[in-house]
């Protein structure tokens, strides 16, 4: 019995009084032994998981829907790589010419541009850049859609007088060996990468996995320009295409780049595979230097315009503050910024005219709203109940019903014109313009907008005490004073909540405007629309949409000190 | 208990008021007809003789059904049917009007002491707040019966106002249920609206009740972060996601393979639920505050799991908070246009997408039909999340108000 006893006075569980015991000696203990503030802190710890654990999937999908798409609409208001993109090298050159002088660029300008609007061309990319830089300076995208037929000329003149020395010239299996070189030599890998690289940002795509050929070290040093257009067209032709190396024909600019190569390299020591081929080409002289500059003249007198160079040097940087000042009607030039021509001055003009139209809209729903709040805070409660629905139904209704509506009751033929007439207040002949103008958006989104001002103000009225007025009638205020004096200081709060939400709501408004405002009644947001959907000018887009945003957000900052966000109340 | 005594005025005073009101209802009379001055006189000639007239009969009933007839007959006068229908109005309000003068009736819900000139503002303010409330409704009423025009006008026509039977017709709301465009569109509502509300009240309930616990780290900022799509204007939510959404559904479409059009419901539905969550987030964190903890508590000492007493216990306590919040949700996303307008494609067009393109391109009275039937289901819903609302509170222990 004895065993027994012992082993339930060694195994029995932890009680309450183990902690009272040792806390005579040492730290509070909870049950379990340990110290009764780790214990808490543990429980706590539990306590904060679970709350984050159900917060969680929706905090990430909100994170993931919502803030990602706000942010990377952010980032596209400054981005500005496709220049970089597109014409890489020309860019790399470009940085080291002074625009601010009237000297053209120099050779090492024209011949990156060849190349990498060859390839841009090629992959049909160059009318992107064009319809760009067109935004900046009207006519660069013809110039750009232009120049990409004509390049393929030059090229095809080369390839006619190479075949003239060896008909090897127009034949792959040729320009193959000659590229790959020995075998056994070493590969110039590094440029593969580079090129697949480029021809990914060209394309915008991801290119898995490594062509199969590579070009042997002693050639790209050899004939680094040759080497470099090769790969890119081996890049293009096996991941792009995917193709077979061994049956494409290699594009034109690989004859420009050889007869530039020629012009400039020394071949004679050469020994690799097909290098009798090139050095009967050497010799011959069909392989004169080409002229970049002159062949960029011929194609378009544009491109010998200092003004072309300005304009795609001023906007090669990756991030771009183009399209913001672009948004405040000004332009980026190699100056700085500068004023935008007169007749293009509209964008300010909508900014202030978007902020006028919502200070009258918040101003009428402030007058429309004061008496309808007071008249539901002061009656009883069922008939303030029933004159609620009132102002809940219009709330209620989907927006759609109340701006087609406003559409139905506003037009020339519409109701309230045929009761003017029909009253004979108004001549048939000179009915009322109430639509497609400042008068239609301001009226319908003064009732759209209402409920938003009524129901603040209606729960700060109902608050105030009606004795207070009284009091001050007794103390022998007239009606107004104890009215200005004692009842509206009172209200001020809700007349603010129901401002900022109406103005808020306000300035971003897009659809009533666009149905009742016509040309003259649309806001920033309808801007914005017509860029997104019409003139496809995206990053103008998003920096109108980031300068809203911002503005939107400093009024819900100011919300929020004098309301509370959490104070949001709805029905 | 009535504070104010009422006493009887002198008739004087009740035809000076009475002809001015008579004047004013002359002079739109009188205009439209050809001569306001003619309309003015007249008018107010009538009404005070009427007024005069009156407070002689000892029967207040028999006098005001005189005035009811004496308008009608007016009213067949001047026109037809619906001229001697405003005649019963118009007499049934003179009628009142002249005894509430004559008895002083008017001021027996005013305090005693109150002056002329209070009494005088206080109506006067009472017909503001009429014409308020009439500008507030207006809209919404003159939709509902243009929707039964026989012809495709948005006007009433003559034969409407003659209360011409053949002046309605059911034809835009046919049109309505056969069109295919229009049936199409209402489809699209009623897969993308529910299905968006669904994913927004599971996730935003559990969302809310963490966040309704005592200790959350970060609180508001994340409460920030769950409010924004209600915040940001929904132009910058749909260019926001215009991208990104693209940018997605290419690489579903590319890289995982998915049909288009399923793809184009996945962009939309998500778009809409992202827009619903601080509505439920609201709603349900508003009902959360009136919870009373201790009875989790209780349920987890009489052996329920966490789960259990979630389903059994808060779920019936809090259900109210979370219905209205998901009708919120709904009414977001079955009435949202800029969105998917942005993120959709054709074939995903809802019913305020066409209507959107009605009223923009082609405008068919058929949208006044959808209209109204709109209005039905938003005064349907507004009667549902009031009951709820009632109901939450009387759970809560509150007084319904």
């Amino acid at each position: 019995m004895s065993d027994a006893s012992d082993a339930t006075t060694a195994k029995r569980g932890p009680t309450p009084d183990d902690g009272l015991k040792v806390a005579k000696s040492g730290p509070v203990l909870a049950a379990d032994g340990t110290p009764l503030k780790r214990s808490l802190a543990r429980a706590l710890r539990m306590q904060k998981m679970r709350a984050l654990m159900l917060i969680a999937p929706l905090l990430v999908f909100v994170l993931l829907s919502f803030i990602v798409p706000i942010v990377s609409m952010l980032f596209r208001s400054v981005e500005n790589e496709i220049v970089e993109n597109t014409l890489p090298y020309t860019t790399e050159q470009l940085a080291q010419w002074d625009g601010t002088t009237d000297q053209l660029p120099g050779e090492p300008v024209y011949q990156a541009l060849y190349f990498d609007m060859f390839l841009a061309a090629e992959l049909k990319r160059h009318t992107r850049l064009g319809t760009r830089l067109n935004y900046e300076s009207t006519g660069m995208s013809s110039l750009f859609r232009q120049s990409g037929r004509k390049l393929d000329d030059p090229g095809k003149d080369y390839r006619k007088a190479f075949q003239g020395v060896d008909d090897g010239w127009t034949d792959s299996a040729t320009w193959l060996s000659l590229m790959t070189g020995d075998p056994s030599a070493d590969r110039d890998t590094a440029l593969v990468k580079a090129q697949k690289a480029r021809l990914a940002r060209l394309d915008d795509t991801r290119l898995p996995g490594l062509p199969e050929f590579a070009p042997s070290t002693e050639i790209s040093e050899l004939l680094p320009l040759t080497a470099r257009t090769y790969t890119a067209f081996a890049v293009m032709t096996e991941l792009v295409d995917e193709k077979d190396m061994a049956k494409a024909k290699p594009i034109e600019s690989v004859y420009v780049a050889l007869a530039a190569d020629l012009a400039a390299a020394d071949v004679t020591g050469y020994s690799g595979p097909e290098a009798d081929r090139l050095k009967a080409l050497a010799a011959s002289g069909a392989a004169t230097a080409p002229d970049f500059a002159a062949i960029f003249a011929d194609i378009d007198k544009d491109w010998a315009n200092v003004a072309t160079w300005r304009t795609i040097q001023t906007h090669a940087a990756p991030y771009t503050s183009g399209y913001f000042l672009n948004a405040v009607d000004m332009r980026k030039t190699p100056e700085g910024a500068q004023a935008q021509p007169e007749d293009k001055r509209i964008l300010v003009k909508l900014f202030i005219r978007t902020l006028i139209m919502s200070l009258i809209i918040t101003g009428s729903c402030i007058l429309l709203g004061y008496p309808v709040a007071w008249i539901l805070a002061n009656l009883p409660m069922r008939s303030a109940n029933l004159l609620m629905i009132l102002v809940l139904l219009p709330f209620w209704t989907s927006l759609l019903v109340r701006t087609s509506a406003w559409k139905v009751m506003l037009q020339q033929q519409g109701v309230i014109n045929e009761v003017l007439v029909w009253l004979g207040m108004v001549n048939d002949a000179d009915r009322l313009v109430l639509i497609n103008n400042q008068t239609g958006t301001i009226i319908a989104m003064t009732h759209i907008l209402l409920p938003f001002m009524i129901l603040p103000m209606y729960s700060v009225m109902q608050t105030i005490q009606p004795s207070y007025l009284r009091a001050a009638k007794s103390l022998g205020a007239t009606n107004w004073t104890a009215f200005w004096r004692v009842y509206f200081p009172q209200t001020v709060p809700g007349i603010g909540a129901g401002s900022i939400l109406v103005f808020i709501l306000s300035i971003g408004y897009y659809i009533t405007p666009e149905i009742v405002g016509g040309t003259k009644g649309v806001f920033i947001s309808n801007r914005i629309a017509y860029h997104i959907s019409s003139s496809l000018n995206w990053g103008l887009a998003a920096a109108l949409g980031t300068i809203l945003l911002i503005v939107v957000l400093l009024l819900y900052w100011a919300y929020d000190k004098i309301v509370g966000i959490d104070n949001v109340k709805l029905g | 208990m009535k504070l104010t005594t009422i006493s009887r005025k002198p008739l004087s005073f009740v035809a000076a008021t009475t002809a001015a009101v008579g004047g004013l209802l002359g002079l739109f009379v009188g205009t439209a007809n050809g001569s306001g001055a003619i309309g003015i006189l007249a008018g107010g000639a009538l009404l005070a003789v009427l007024a005069l007239i009156l407070p002689r009969f000892d029967n207040e009933a028999l006098a005001r059904w005189l005035t009811v007839g004496l308008f009608i007959l007016l009213g067949s006068l001047f026109g037809g049917l619906p001229l001697m229908l405003l005649g019963i109005f118009v007499g049934w309000f003179f009628g009142w009007f002249i005894f509430w003068l004559y008895e002083g009736r008017y001021r027996a819900k005013l305090p005693p002491y109150a002056t002329a000139k209070q009494v005088l503002w206080h109506y006067t303010f009472r017909v503001i707040c009429g014409a308020i409330f009439i500008f507030l409704i207006t809209p919404i009423i003159v939709v509902m019966p243009l929707s039964f025009n026989a012809e495709d006008f948005f006007t009433f026509t003559p034969e409407m106002l003659r209360l011409d039977p053949d002046g309605y017709s059911l034809k835009h709301y046919r049109d309505f249920f056969t069109n295919n465009e229009w049936q199409r569109s209402f489809k699209n509502s009623l897969i993308i609206a529910p299905i968006a509300t669904i994913i927004s009240v599971s996730l935003g309930t559990l969302a809310a009740i963490g966040l309704s616990q005592s200790h959350v780290p970060g609180r508001r900022a994340i409460m920030a972060i769950l409010i924004s799509p209600m915040i940001v204007p929904l132009i910058i939510s749909a260019t926001g996601m215009f991208f990104f959404y693209s940018d997605i559904g290419n690489f579903l479409e590319g890289t995982v393979g998915l049909g288009k059009n399923f793809v184009g419901y996945v962009k939309v539905i998500l778009a809409h639920a992202v827009l619903g969550i601080p509505f439920v987030i609201i709603t349900v964190t508003a009902t959360l505050v009136g919870f009373d903890r201790s009875l989790t508590r209780a349920a987890a000492n009489m052996g329920a799991n966490p789960v259990t007493t979630f389903f059994r216990v808060q779920m019936p306590l809090i259900l109210p908070g979370v219905i209205s919040g998901g009708l919120f949700a709904f009414i977001t996303s079955f009435d949202e246009v800029v969105v998917v307008l942005f993120v959709g494609s054709a074939s995903q067009k809802t019913l305020p997408w066409q209507m959107f393109t009605g009223l923009r391109e082609q405008i068919s009275p058929t949208i006044l039909a959808v209209a109204t039937i709109l209005v039905v289901i938003s005064i349907a819903l507004l009667t549902t999340v009031e009951l709820l609302r009632r109901r939450s509170e009387r759970l809560r222990g509150m007084s319904p108000g």
